[in-house]
């Protein structure tokens, strides 16, 4: 038993790096003053920081993925409200198969979600423009909008709805009062899980974009310049600690959702 | 004479012919009943008899299929449950968790044009009624069970309801906490004088609260009848087995007189049994009822009406408040119970011995067969 303690210790030391080096080395090389991407180091600089700060194309491309981002995330977060309020109150012919379809993009490949999506689109005759990309990440976030909506609207009892409505609250003034404010830690996960997924989708970015690049779709046109290889990694290193900080936003209202479904059913 | 002047009081919720079926299932089967103003209304059932469900067809909560509801005299069928004259506790309290005791509690009155100033003394006045003063600002989820149940309840009545609707508001909470809560929620509604309507499984509760008390079973309300009525005269035979205990004797009908029953028990033998102690339709077959605490050791004085069983005593247990004894009297495994108050006085049959118990045929009860 102590023996296969001491494996599984080096076998989690080992998973661990092998998970985490990538993102460790990212912030080290963007801090190291050659251009190179080689170990020895050759010394601190925050030069390729700087650099950032010059390049006009990536302003517009950041600017063109936070659009993207804010709106894609708010439209599916819209209509995952609507699904999720939909499946956890009321049973209609067919709920189990729309659910299904509507959480199919979860498993479908992108890439074929791409070339389908640019097909569809231009069968329709639409010009290719950021709309489109947004179009295309609300197809890709909503299903995961939609789950943690579920949850969140699933753990709503009912009676608190009866018990407003029986206080003389109509069904908008609960709706108000009461669904939403439960529900907001719901809303806001869904809003910044739909962010970040939208701030780092390439593929269905680079099929539906026209000539406004995402922030990921311009990182892939910079990678063909060595020399822009090391404010790429800066660049990187600011995109991990925002997404981090972000996924720390979305698991503390996560866990908010789960408290007050716990104070709901403690001290009964 | 007391018939008659209750007769009079004024029906605050009349449920006419309500019936309510779920899918295939008939919750409440054809139920009429009145519930007079300012009386504590009980409705008493095991689970799943749509005592629940008639509780919220008078909220609003339900739609009955057939059939009328009138509040106040008014026809509230299709009146939706926030503009009802009623309002309720539920069974899980639904406290809303976002907001602390004193938005809990003044939540019905933010719709009304009252000041926040009014509002704030009201909700002081009435969580003071309560005995929770000065929990305004408490977090809800750092209540405990008890004090939810107090914050349900002063947030019902807050806004001064026709009919206050309790669903099984003590089933979550201990036995002592319970009792206590019994007894305050029976003051309180004789101070304050709102019509009470409990659902609840719980017979004690019941019978000590109640002013009236409904037993449902299967979606059909059996009777509706003061808690001693309930208990001294059972107007149905699963009213007689559910409320207390009831020792039963199968047994035949002879022949029948204006004023009484002649019966044949395999047990009892023969017996005349008074008409105003006869409930149910007219079958060759009935069931003779009598409760436990009827039977006696000793023979009391009665004359004619006193009777007789002999068997031999098999078990005593001890219950507390009573002693409940088993009595084998042979014929077909037939077991009787007898229940006795220990007096502390004289001693009780020993297990074993072979005894004579006495009853009077004016407790007994026959129900004829279904």
């Amino acid at each position: 038993m102590y023996k296969t303690n001491k494996l599984l210790k080096i076998f989690v030391i080992g998973f661990l790096i092998f998970l985490y080096a990538p993102a460790v080395l990212l912030p080290i090389f963007s801090f190291n003053s050659s251009q190179v991407i080689s170990f020895p180091l050759s010394g601190f600089s925050t030069k390729w920081f700087g650099q950032l700060l010059n390049e006009d194309t990536l302003h517009d491309a950041l600017l063109n993925s936070l659009i993207i981002a804010v709106l894609s995330s708010a439209l599916a977060t819209m209509l995952g409200t609507l699904t999720a309020r939909a499946a956890s109150r009321y049973k209609f012919f067919g709920q189990k198969v729309t659910m299904g379809f509507i959480l199919l993009p979860l498993i479908l490949p992108e890439i074929i979600l791409g070339v389908c999506l640019l097909t569809v689109l231009i069968q329709l005759g639409l010009n290719l423009s950021l709309w489109t990309v947004v179009l295309g990440h609300t197809l890709l976030i909503l299903p995961f909008a939609t789950l943690i909506l579920l949850s969140a609207f699933n753990n709503l009892n009912i009676s608190l709805e009866e018990a407003s409505l029986d206080l003389g609250m109509n069904a908008w003034q609960t709706f108000y009062k009461i669904i939403l404010p439960m529900v907001t830690p719901g809303l806001i996960s869904s809003l910044l899980i739909g962010f970040v997924i939208s701030l780092d989708e390439f593929i269905i970015a680079f099929f539906l974009t026209g000539v406004d690049p995402t922030l990921p779709v311009y990182i892939w046109s910079q990678l063909r310049f060595p020399a822009k290889l090391p404010s790429t990694m800066a660049l990187g290193t600011i995109l991990l600690i925002v997404s981090l900080i972000l996924v720390s936003f979305f698991e503390y209202y996560r866990r908010r959702i789960e408290k007050y479904s716990q104070a709901l059913t403690r001290g009964k | 004479m007391k018939a008659t002047n209750e007769d009079l009081v004024h029906a605050i919720v009349s449920l006419n012919n309500i019936k309510k079926s779920f899918n295939d299932i008939v919750a409440v089967n054809d139920v009429s009943v009145q519930i007079r103003e300012g009386e504590f209304f009980s409705l008493l059932g095991p689970s799943g008899c749509g005592k629940t469900t008639l509780l919220r067809i008078i909220a609003g909560f339900e739609s009955p299929e057939t059939g009328d509801i009138l509040i106040n005299d008014k026809l509230v069928n299709s009146t939706p449950p926030n503009i009802r004259p009623t309002n309720m506790v539920f069974q899980n309290y639904a406290i809303f968790p976002h907001l602390n005791v004193q938005e809990n509690v003044g939540y019905g009155l933010q719709n009304t044009k009252l000041t926040s100033k009014s509002i704030k003394n009201k909700v002081d006045e009435i969580l003071d009624m309560v005995g929770l003063g000065g929990f305004n600002f408490r977090s809800s989820s750092a209540l405990s069970g008890g004090q939810k149940q107090r914050v349900a309840l002063a947030r019902a009545l807050i806004l001064k309801p026709r009919v206050l609707l309790l669903d099984e508001p003590l089933s979550a909470l201990d036995k002592n906490l319970r009792e206590q809560m019994q007894f305050e929620l029976r003051q309180l509604q004789k101070s304050i004088g709102i019509t009470f309507i409990l659902v609840t499984h719980d017979q004690t509760e019941a019978l000590t609260m109640s002013d009236r008390i409904g037993v449902m079973f299967d979606g059909i309300v059996d009777q509706v009848a003061t808690p001693e009525d309930i208990y001294t005269k059972p107007a149905t035979k699963r009213v007689a087995s559910f409320i207390g205990n009831m020792n039963f004797f199968r047994s035949n009908i002879l022949s029948s007189t204006a004023e009484s029953v002649r019966v044949e028990s395999d047990l009892l033998g023969v017996l005349d049994i008074d008409k105003v102690n006869i409930f149910g339709g007219s079958k060759a077959k009935v069931s003779i009822g009598i409760r436990p605490e009827k039977f006696k050791f000793k023979k009391p004085n009665g004359g004619k009406k006193v009777k007789s069983l002999a068997g031999k005593l098999i078990q005593k247990t001890f219950l507390g408040e009573n002693l409940l004894f088993s009595l084998d009297v042979g014929k077909k495994a037939n077991k009787v119970y007898i229940s006795l108050t220990p007096s502390g006085e004289g001693a009780y049959p020993k297990v074993g011995e072979n005894v004579t118990v006495y009853y009077s045929l004016n407790d007994l009860l026959a129900y004829f067969e279904v």
